[in-house]
């Protein structure tokens, strides 16, 4: 099962190092991760998303939750959340396609942000099905070029249990 | 305004650091020369993996935080196995090593090593120091943190301009000093194992190293006595529970006790307390205590569950939560479970073949523990010699037995025991070493001999790689491939043309000798009493090694992968 796991963590050079070093060395793949500042200079973010078996997962999110630089671990898979994530791509775009790119754009709520003669760059946030809904669309069409921010992550649910987003 | 050299010696002395172990090199010098003037006593190691073990033994054996300091690169290097070992048995120490200047990191510059690369997996936490105004703040946290939870090593890497840099900054010990995360409350878990214990009809305890760590042996023996609980122990809890007590079952595991082995096997309540559920321990894993609740008490919340399903998980200080179960538990007089187990004791004790008039590396053993009334320091090595350690002298205080349990890193023994010494100087401290492992780090006898540390190194010598060449000859079709250290004969692929069958080598006496040890070779059991005694009244460190007999095997035995009642006895 894939997990959503989100810290907030020490601002130190290092920390990253003892975050993926801890998870890689069980002979996990982090298939997404990104780190980002918090409102406080200190305290960094991380969303990483992992697929594995989940007692495993528990135990490493335990032994995460005790290395000295990490302030708090929330695996959420079990609760409700919102993920989401930037997605940049590149594709071929010869005059007589530009319109029909543009109208799938559209759909996706996405933007064009660069057009040249022969290409164009769209930038779409999204969850992961809207954002594999896009590319299975505009694959046929040729992608070029394509980067991906990776999940980010934030808790819905209050503590009463009660959601009020989405 | 103080140096960064100055911060770390301040740091140690407000530690209470009062010996420090080590070498020194390019990128200490700055440190050094303050060490020159500073009251704390320095123990100059002649290899730094054994300046390490030297601190880690002084740990163990006093329950301190063991201190040492390394150049980088191959300083650093070196020292890398002892804090590994370190790691695994959770023993607080703090290594300072050196680094080359800050501008000149990444470079490959002289004696560049990524010294926190590669300890970041083998250390509870390093520090890179990159601003001296850092320096002071980090040394109070490495103390802390090594001693705090569940202890071990933390390393400083030190660059030689942040060592010479001047700063105004201090450290109160509190400020932004951090340590090991509060724990949750464990009432009600306590509640629910007290409720579990008075339901069991067969509890056993589970001991490990944490209940020394977590200096709980007093409370553990008050739990077991009050609720009449036979107590098995880990290699790293011996000495935890009186192994002279009638309701110790001795070691558990591979080569456990077949008491131990079947009352776990048997148990229907298995309460583990700060012990980890190493594979060593639990053999095939899907069978370990098969009929239980296990129940584990531990400091470590990610220590629960990790082996082993876990259904009463108490997390928090062993002691306190000890302390609070024996609140709640009712006396209990006896146990009809305890007569099945005693029956166990009585019929399958550790015994050996003794009647052969050759000495026996058991019967070595025994005698030590004779010769010192079960009251030393026994430091060990790794291998067979380790574990008849374990078996043929019977523990009764906590930091009795020092071993490098987790990691099994030969070459431990002799600087430990050292280490131990200088913590405990009016204990006898007997080393009990083969003849592979004391090769490794041998070298740190002149330290003992410099200091008059009074340790006493009993080697069994059994010319073999026993433990290895136990396996080969059980699971390998007895093809003895570089096991052998005997000169009369090796194994074919060595390609060794001229056997020098009629020496020693090396001759662990005149090694001793060269090194300024007093030293003594035995051959037959009657002399042992005698060379025992000698050695123990000896001032300063004395040797005695014993030709031991050389295909003697440690049983009972698990296999690898069997369950713990499937169990050896002989090779017949
Ligand atoms: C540093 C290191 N290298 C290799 C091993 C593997 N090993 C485990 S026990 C053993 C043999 C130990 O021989 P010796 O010290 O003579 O003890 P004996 O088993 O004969 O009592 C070896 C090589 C180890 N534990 N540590």
């Amino acid at each position: 099962m894939k997990h959503t796991i989100t810290l907030n963590v020490d601002n130190q050079p290092g920390v990253l190092a003892r975050i993926v070093g801890l998870i890689s060395g069980r002979g996990y793949n982090i298939e997404t991760l990104n780190v980002g500042p918090t409102q406080d200079p200190n305290v960094s973010r991380m969303t990483m998303q992992v697929p594995g078996d989940d007692r495993v997962l528990e135990q490493v999110t335990r032994q995460l939750a005790k290395l000295v630089d990490v302030r708090s671990v929330n695996d959420l898979t079990q609760r409700r959340f919102i993920n989401r994530e930037l997605l940049l791509i590149k594709v071929a775009a010869p005059r007589e396609r530009r319109s029909e790119i543009m109208e799938l754009v559209g759909l996706f709520e996405g933007k064009i942000i660069a057009v040249r003669s022969a290409d164009m760059v769209i930038q779409v946030a999204g969850d992961r099905d809207k954002l594999h809904a896009l590319l299975a669309l505009l694959e046929p069409l040729g992608v070029l070029d394509l980067a991906r921010t990776g999940g980010i992550a934030i808790e819905t649910e209050n503590h009463n249990g009660a959601d009020d987003e989405e | 305004m103080r140096t960064g050299a100055q911060c770390i010696i301040d740091g140690l002395q407000q530690a209470g650091v009062d010996r420090l172990f080590g070498i020194p090199g390019g990128t200490v010098l700055d440190i050094f020369e303050l060490l020159y003037h500073a009251p704390i006593g320095f123990v100059l190691a002649r290899h730094e993996q054994g300046a390490v073990h030297m601190a880690d033994g002084y740990a163990r054996a006093s329950g301190l935080t063991g201190a040492c300091i390394v150049t980088s690169g191959p300083g650093a290097t070196n020292a890398v196995t002892g804090l590994a070992t370190a790691n695994m048995d959770g023993v607080p120490l703090v290594c300072i090593a050196g680094q080359v200047p800050s501008h000149m990191i990444g470079n490959d510059a002289f004696q560049e090593a990524d010294t926190t690369g590669m300890t970041r997996g083998i250390t509870k936490h390093n520090y890179l120091v990159r601003d001296v105004d850092e320096l002071p703040r980090i040394m109070c946290e490495a103390f802390r943190l090594a001693a705090d939870g569940k202890p071990g090593p933390v390393l400083i890497d030190v660059p030689k301009d942040i060592q010479r840099a001047q700063t105004a900054a201090v450290c109160d010990g509190k400020t932004g000093v951090r340590g090991s995360k509060p724990l949750p409350d464990c009432e009600a878990a306590v509640d629910a194992l007290a409720e579990a214990i008075k339901r069991a009809r067969k509890p056993v305890l589970f001991v490990g190293g944490g209940v020394i760590a977590g200096d709980a042996a007093a409370e553990l023996q008050a739990v077991a006595q009050r609720a009449r609980i036979p107590v098995t122990t880990t290699l790293m809890g011996l000495g935890a529970f009186p192994e002279t007590d009638p309701l110790s079952l001795r070691m558990l595991g591979m080569h456990g006790s077949v008491a131990a082995n079947r009352a776990v096997s048997a148990c229907d309540l298995l309460i583990s307390v700060g012990a980890r559920f190493d594979d060593r321990v639990t053999g095939k894993i899907d069978q370990f205590a098969p009929n239980a609740v296990i129940a584990h008490i531990d400091i470590d919340p990610s220590a629960i569950s990790k082996s082993v399903p876990v259904r009463i998980p108490v997390v928090g200080h062993v002691k306190t939560v000890l302390t609070r179960l024996l609140e709640r538990l009712e006396p209990v007089t006896q146990r009809e479970w305890l007569n099945e187990v005693a029956a166990w004791q009585k019929e399958y004790p550790f015994a050996y073949q003794n009647e052969d008039g050759k000495l026996a590396s058991q019967y070595v053993i025994e005698s030590v523990y004779h010769a010192t009334d079960g009251k030393a320091a026994i430091v060990t090595d790794v291998g067979q010699h380790q574990m008849w350690a374990a078996h043929y002298y019977k523990y009764s205080q906590p930091r009795s037995f020092i071993s490098s349990g987790g990691l099994g890193t030969m070459g431990f023994g002799l600087p430990a025991a050292i280490g131990a010494q200088f913590a405990c100087p009016d204990r006898t401290v007997v080393l009990i070493a083969g003849d592979g492992s004391i090769q490794m780090n041998f070298q740190e006898l002149v330290v003992a001999v410099e200091h008059r540390l009074p340790i006493n190194v009993v080697v069994l010598n059994n010319g073999h790689l026993g433990m290895v060449r136990q396996w080969q000859e059980m699971f390998y079709r007895r093809e003895y491939s570089a096991t052998r250290l005997g000169q009369g004969e090796r194994g074919k692929n060595e390609r060794i043309v001229v056997h020098e069958k009629d020496r020693y080598l090396p001759d662990f006496v005149k090694l001793a000798e060269a090194h300024g040890a007093f030293a003594t070779r035995v051959d037959a059991p009657e002399a042992l009493p005698g060379a025992l005694r000698d050695a123990i009244a000896a001032d300063g460190p004395a040797l005695v090694e014993c030709m031991v007999k050389p295909e003697e095997n440690v049983y009972p035995m698990v296999p690898p992968g069997a369950s713990l009642i499937e169990m050896v006895h002989s090779m017949a």
